[in-house]
């Protein structure tokens, strides 16, 4: 048995409650990936610059590689995991994603997905510009970010009920 | 990357963080944002055996306005100085900063009161307090006492506060409605620090400037209050000559480090630039 304080935590994962004892130093991304086994969130660099980590804590989008779990006591976290339809099927972001072609090796998806969800429920219309700043937190180093902007773009016009253009250039 | 160990102390009155600051000494550290501590505690560059959570402690949430003064309690974030109506009405030229820092998902944790408190010169709030003349609100066991902005910096992450002190508010005379601001900011790539930044509020009448204040970011071991560029553009109608003029001693304050973001010589020629930049649009915005 360690004599390191283990601190208790309450988090709603997605929709689930969840209880543990974590270390003062696990961070959350840690606490995600290997406590709850949520490991649709990635490592990337760990220094709170790429945003493949990125989650939502309270309807804020965090880089959960720089916060401690034990500051994300009582919040309420959604993951990528938690972003699907109900019934299984693909929210309207990852269909975006998906027919947009906004990914290649994929890796930086989860967090960009997860932005993508949190900015366009506080900018349901946003402009092409808006989206640019608005996932300028997330790298991504296949892209060129021209699809991962269209697949945004898709879903927002699918979620507003407007035009959807078809398919990725 | 995962920091060293320590104790985490999540208080939830600022008397209460108080004490365990006072009571740890050097080992204790406030957690404010986390996003300039956490990165440094991850390096080793910092190692607290105490972290005290600021965030549990209501207290130290809001913006409000008294008599000519904007109060911006220290745990407000940076999204939250973005999204208020109060300062895009009296204080625009912090929105226009705070979307200059960092991006999207540091700016929602991060807050006023960690970015001028820590003493990092890259940070820009803390030129852009010189430049209002704000003054800091830091508590402490015997109480709480008002420092001003431009005396508060004294090197690299070497401030007025003592280890016993939170930097609990800001406090911001609010400046005449129709007064010109920029803030100017050259950097590499969103996120980055500046290579150079300048922060600019000016009041104009009939074509002449009746008051401006300036301060530089990241081209110097602290942020700069430029006293003597700014006395040196009142009373003048911004006319090149006394621009020139005015540029030339802001440069002349500057002492910057050459590094990735360029030589010393390019970062104060740059400095001079942003601050050009900055006059340009303030006096542009200013009505009268």
């Amino acid at each position: 048995m360690s004599d390191i304080e283990q601190i208790p935590v309450t988090m709603t994962v997605n929709g689930k409650k969840v209880q543990r004892f974590v270390d003062a130093r696990t961070l959350l991304i840690h606490f995600l990936r290997e406590d709850l086994n949520i490991t649709g969130p990635h490592i990337g660099c760990e220094t709170s610059h790429c945003g493949a980590c990125t989650v939502e804590m309270n309807g804020m989008s965090v880089k959960s590689c720089t916060v401690f779990a034990a500051q994300a006591n009582g919040a309420e976290l959604t993951t990528i995991e938690g972003l699907a339809n109900p019934d299984g099927t693909l929210s309207a972001l990852q269909e975006g994603f998906r027919q947009m072609h906004g990914l290649q090796c994929g890796f930086c998806t989860p967090g960009m997905i997860t932005r993508a969800h949190t900015l366009l429920k506080e900018n349901p219309n946003p402009t092409e510009d808006e989206i640019r700043m608005g996932i300028s937190g997330n790298l991504c180093r296949c892209t060129g970010y021209q699809n991962i902007v269209k697949a945004i773009q898709y879903a927002a016009a699918k979620l507003n009920g407007t035009d959807i253009q078809e398919a990725a250039e | 990357m995962i920091p060293g160990e320590f104790t985490y102390h999540r208080p939830s009155t600022v008397a209460e963080a108080v004490a365990i600051l006072a009571s740890h000494g050097d080992e204790a550290r406030p957690l404010s944002g986390g996003h300039s501590l956490i990165p440094m505690m991850k390096l080793r560059m910092a190692a607290p055996e105490h972290l005290v959570d600021l965030g549990g402690i209501a207290d130290l949430k809001g913006i409000s306005e008294d008599a000519g003064t904007i109060t911006i309690r220290a745990m407000t974030t940076q999204h939250e100085l973005i999204e208020s109506d109060l300062l895009s009405e009296k204080l625009p030229i912090i929105r226009e900063t705070s979307l200059l820092i960092a991006d999207p998902q540091i700016r929602y944790l991060g807050t006023l009161g960690g970015n001028v408190a820590n003493g990092d010169p890259g940070n820009d709030m803390p030129g852009l307090m010189q430049c209002l003349n704000a003054s800091y609100v830091l508590t402490g066991p015997d109480g709480a006492r008002d420092v001003a902005a431009r005396d508060f910096y004294e090197a690299a992450y070497f401030t007025a506060l003592a280890p016993e002190e939170i930097l609990t508010a800001v406090k911001i005379p609010v400046p005449p409605a129709g007064h010109g601001y920029a803030y100017e900011k050259l950097k590499r790539k969103v996120g980055d620090y500046a290579t150079a930044a300048a922060a600019v509020v000016l009041t104009m009448n009939g074509g002449t400037v009746s008051s401006c204040s300036i301060a530089l970011t990241n081209v110097a071991d602290t942020p700069l209050f430029a006293a003597q560029a700014s006395d040196i553009l009142t009373g003048s109608t911004l006319d090149a000559n006394t621009v020139r003029q005015a540029v030339a001693a802001a440069e002349a304050i500057t002492e910057p480090a050459s590094d990735g973001r360029g030589p010393a010589e390019y970062r104060t020629k740059m400095a001079g630039v942003m601050m050009q930049r900055a006059l340009a649009r303030a006096a542009e915005r200013a009505s009268g």
